[in-house]
């Protein structure tokens, strides 16, 4: 009846999961205790769990990614606390727990960390910034997120009921073929990642449809803001590297569960046919992370130093060209495979190769910032410490790139330094950057500039005492993964590792006070105008938070900065353009059909995962059964009716006329 | 300066509609516009934003297959000393096969036809034509599976028959949600006619269907012919 399942899947032997997985349970049950008693729950169910709007599911995909961050780094802390303790001593994890535990980190990080916040910020953003009401298809949107909240509860669920799986964040074979991972661990993420890869997947779809055919009048390729570059980059590279991922994992899959040979390295299999598929994934997945980043910061440089981008053609260029060379690189993750001389020589040539787009751009934000009034805010500060880290993260892969190098580094802590300068340094200071950036355009305040200013220089130096000595063990021959240790030497430079991690802590600690200051203090830090950086681009030129539509009627672009432009106009004519004429809007009528689909997702995950093969069975019926009844609908838009619109731009523009009489009082 | 000072409202148009000016900016085809680079026109309407969004899908659909189609290259050999694809594969089987998918590919064709004329039963009749060919693939490619495993030749015999069972297989998947899908189109013309958005709908499916067709093409080349004349 429950296939595997049974008392015995939980860990009752082990405190720490079971703590921990009870802490989540009350601190989920409190949270959800609040809303339906506080009468709250029509109110979310309504607002945000049926919104197919893609501001509310762009912050929805922000909050997961932040609450998915704690856990990320709470599994970072014990790891570098276990690595202080346990030289020539057991430690307080044991082995199979602390596997687990590096796994769950690696995966929660970059499947529920990163790629969550950066798709949350590009859900919010790239309609406001394409100037138009919504991306191409809007449930299909709220489908994605719920099918990446679905992933991400079958790896917290590992914690508690099973386990997870002990061989790293990917599962390589043989050792997570069934003879030697017989548990339910490889299981879950194979499952997880399966179905939140198809969100993605189709968050993917979605972007570039939205990129490619829904821009403003007027907004042509070579207007878009560079973050729609980027994020075009992006998308393309998610819809051709994520099927990959699906079909690996569905391979890894039907060798547990149906015997195939795939990978087994027994009749003809072959693991390294796996190593190298799901590279031709992960390579791509690294730019697909890194990509919105530099366009936030591309955004963030030119704003905070009131100059244009520079060179915005060698930007796109340079953006599309690692999006080429993303699919070119991906043998560099395994040179001490064997491929020979020459293959390793072309993949460490191609590698390099990338270092140059790469540089290209961080001289454009260089020179933008040249001759600029530049504005030190924290978002400017992320950006700042992004160039300076970043730059020798992506020295020490060059590094790694020259393959008799890679032999030695290969797997060791060197190489997790450099990653983590990359992905701490690039993709996590690009998504605080944007958080700060895009803040008061979400909720019509901004964050508070000392905490946020704190926090950066807490994560800025956490970040050096932390990953600093482990490119010297790295390099005094510390490999990755190593739950004890009897080497001497590793000892001071994994105590100041420990130490660089409890200052990240407090950085993390800086961003929860902020948080809390910033709404308490909402009003002292509110911005009345929906333009509180003097900004570039459209998201700029509506009110903040932005009416459900987004824009009144659809602005008219004519130029590389559209919303700098009309600024400059106002400025010189004294006034504000006439006001439009205003027609009725349609927006999409909301929909609980990602939200039932996940429901049905989770159902099948976990089944499969357990071998419950009725559950299963039910989850797929349900699924196929919501999509029918999705399709079925008769009702698909509300309309606003044009005198509502024209009251909401009424007074948007009565803020904006305020700030022009002000400005020129001050002048 | 403050930041807080320069803010004003987004830009207005506000002339009356014109033909070729579907979003009133008063700019006639707006093809006289400065604008540099391409796709300057507005937001793209519904019908082609629908069927855009869909071919990327089929493309991202077309590399998964292409992960199976790399997998059965490199393990085609692997036999593990088990029966050879030129053993086992039966060409007459292959034949029919093909030429019930391909003839499903033309009835489809002809029910998007008829779903242009707004012919309701001719519309049903060829869907109806398009499914039991597609039905008949699937039964003779389920017949010779079970022949394969019947035979000791099952997936789990060698990294041969795993990725081929799984190429083939994964397509046969597909061709089963096609199947259900276009019977629920059919089902929905029945209850709600041609609406614009099952309109939309039924293209995408045929969409769907087609492409199926293509990577059958593939399928057919690389796994039977390539493999019966090794």
């Amino acid at each position: 009846m429950l296939g595997k399942l049974s008392l015995a899947a939980i860990p009752l032997d082990q405190p720490i999961p079971l703590a921990a997985g009870a802490l989540v349970g009350v601190v989920l049950l409190c949270i959800l205790g609040w809303i339906v008693l506080a009468g709250h729950l029509p109110y979310v169910w309504r607002e945000w769990i049926t919104s197919v709007d893609h501001k509310r599911i762009g912050i929805m995909y922000v909050i997961f990614a932040l609450v998915m961050l704690l856990r990320g780094f709470t599994d970072a802390m014990m790891m570098r606390s276990q690595q202080a303790l346990a030289f020539d001593a057991p430690g307080y994890l044991p082995p199979e727990h602390y596997n687990q535990i590096f796994s769950a980190h690696g995966t929660i990080m970059i499947f529920f960390v990163a790629m969550p916040f950066m798709i949350g910020l590009m859900n919010f953003v790239l309609p406001l910034q394409l100037g138009v009401r919504d991306v191409a298809f809007p449930t299909l949107n709220s489908v994605s997120f719920w099918l990446t909240c679905t992933g991400a509860l079958l790896v917290n669920m590992s914690l508690v009921i099973g386990e997870f799986q002990r061989t790293g964040w990917l599962p390589y074979p043989p050792l997570s073929e069934i003879t030697y991972s017989p548990g339910v661990g490889v299981d879950y993420w194979l499952w997880a990642l399966s179905i939140s890869g198809v969100g993605t997947l189709m968050t993917g779809v979605n972007f570039v449809t939205t990129i490619l055919k829904m821009r403003a009048p007027g907004m042509s390729y070579l207007r878009m803001p560079m973050f729609c570059w980027t994020a075009l980059a992006t998308n393309l590279l998610i819809v051709a590297a994520f099927p990959i991922l699906t079909a690996v994992s569905a391979m890894l899959i039907l060798d547990r569960y149906l015997g195939f040979q795939f990978f087994t390295d027994t009749a003809g299999g072959n693991s390294m046919l796996f190593m190298s598929l799901i590279w031709a994934w992960g390579h791509p997945e690294v730019y697909i992370l890194i990509l919105p980043a530099f366009g936030i910061f591309s955004e963030v440089v030119s704003t905070f130093s009131g100059k244009p981008l520079f060179g915005y053609r060698s930007m796109v260029l340079a953006t599309m060209a690692i999006c080429m060379l993303a699919f070119m690189v991906w043998l560099h993750h395994f040179f001490t495979m064997g491929a020979g001389a020459d293959v390793n020589g072309v993949f460490g040539i191609m590698s390099m190769v990338i270092a140059v787009p790469t540089g290209v751009k961080i001289f454009n934000w260089l020179f933008t910032m040249y001759g600029g009034s530049v504005r030190m805010s924290a978002a400017m500060l992320w950006s700042i410490g992004f160039m300076l880290t970043f730059v020798i993260g992506g020295m020490t892969g060059v590094l790694l790139a020259i393959p008799p190098v890679d032999f030695v580094m290969h797997n060791s802590t060197f190489l997790v330094a450099h990653f983590h300068n990359v992905i701490i340094g690039g993709v996590l200071f690009g998504a605080f950057a944007g958080y700060t950036y895009w803040f008061p355009k979400a909720f019509g305040f901004r964050l508070h500039e000392g905490w946020g200013k704190a926090a950066f220089w807490c994560w800025q130096i956490g970040f050096w005492l932390a990953f600093g000595p482990l490119y010297v063990t790295g390099l005094d021959g510390m490999t990755r993964r190593l739950q004890h240790y009897d080497v001497a030497e590793w000892r001071p430079w994994l105590l100041v590792a420990l130490l660089g991690a409890i200052t990240i802590l407090a950085g993390i600690a800086c961003q929860v006070v902020q948080l809390v200051v910033s709404i308490r203090h909402r009003d002292a830090l509110r911005d009345m105008t929906g333009d509180p950086w003097d900004g570039r681009s459209l998201e700029w030129s509506t009110a903040s938070p932005p009416p459900t539509f987004n824009f009144a009627v659809l602005p008219d672009v004519h130029g590389e900065e559209p919303y700098w432009s009309v600024k400059e106009r106002a400025r010189g004519q004294h006034t504000l353009p006439a006001a439009p004429h205003y027609e009725a809007i349609e927006v999409p009528h909301n929909s609980p059909t990602g939200f039932v689909c996940a429901f049905f997702a989770t159902l099948i995950g976990f089944a499969m995962i357990w071998h419950i093969w009725w559950m299963a069975i039910t989850g797929l019926v349900g699924a196929y059964a919501t999509f029918v009844v999705f399709a079925w609908r008769d009702r698909t838009e509300d309309e606003i009716p044009a005198a509502r619109v024209a009251e909401i731009d009424a007074a948007n523009r009565r803020a904006r006329n305020e700030a022009l009489r002000e400005m020129e009082y001050a002048s | 300066m403050s930041a807080s000072t320069v803010a004003f409202a987004p830009p207005g148009p506000g002339t009356p509609s014109q033909a070729h000016d579907p979003y009133r900016l008063g700019r006639g085809s707006g093809s006289e516009d400065e604008s540099t680079g391409h796709g300057a026109g507005g937001p793209s309407p519904k019908s082609i934003v629908v069927g855009f969004g869909f071919w990327i899908f089929i493309l991202a659909d077309i590399i998964t297959f292409s992960t199976l189609f790399a997998a059965y290259g490199v393990l085609k050999d692997a036999t593990a000393g088990g029966p050879t694809g030129a053993e086992l594969f039966d060409r007459g089987s292959a034949a029919l096969e093909t030429t019930c998918l391909l003839l499903s590919s033309v009835a489809c064709g002809l029910a998007m036809v008829a779903l242009r004329m707004r012919s309701r039963f001719w519309f049903q009749f060829a869907m109806l034509a398009t499914a039991v060919l597609g039905a008949s693939f699937l039964s003779l490619e389920a017949r010779e599976f079970a022949g394969l495993v019947s035979q000791g030749a099952g997936p789990g015999r060698s990294a041969f028959l795993s990725a081929f069972f799984t190429l083939v297989g994964c397509h046969g998947v597909h061709v089963t949600i096609g199947l259900l899908w276009l019977l629920t189109m059919m089902a929905q013309v029945a209850a709600k006619g041609f609406r614009a958005d099952i309109v939309r709908r039924t293209t995408c499916w045929s969409l769907f269907w087609h492409a199926l067709d293509i990577v059958w093409v593939g399928v057919f080349t690389v796994v039977y012919l390539m493999g019966l004349s090794a």
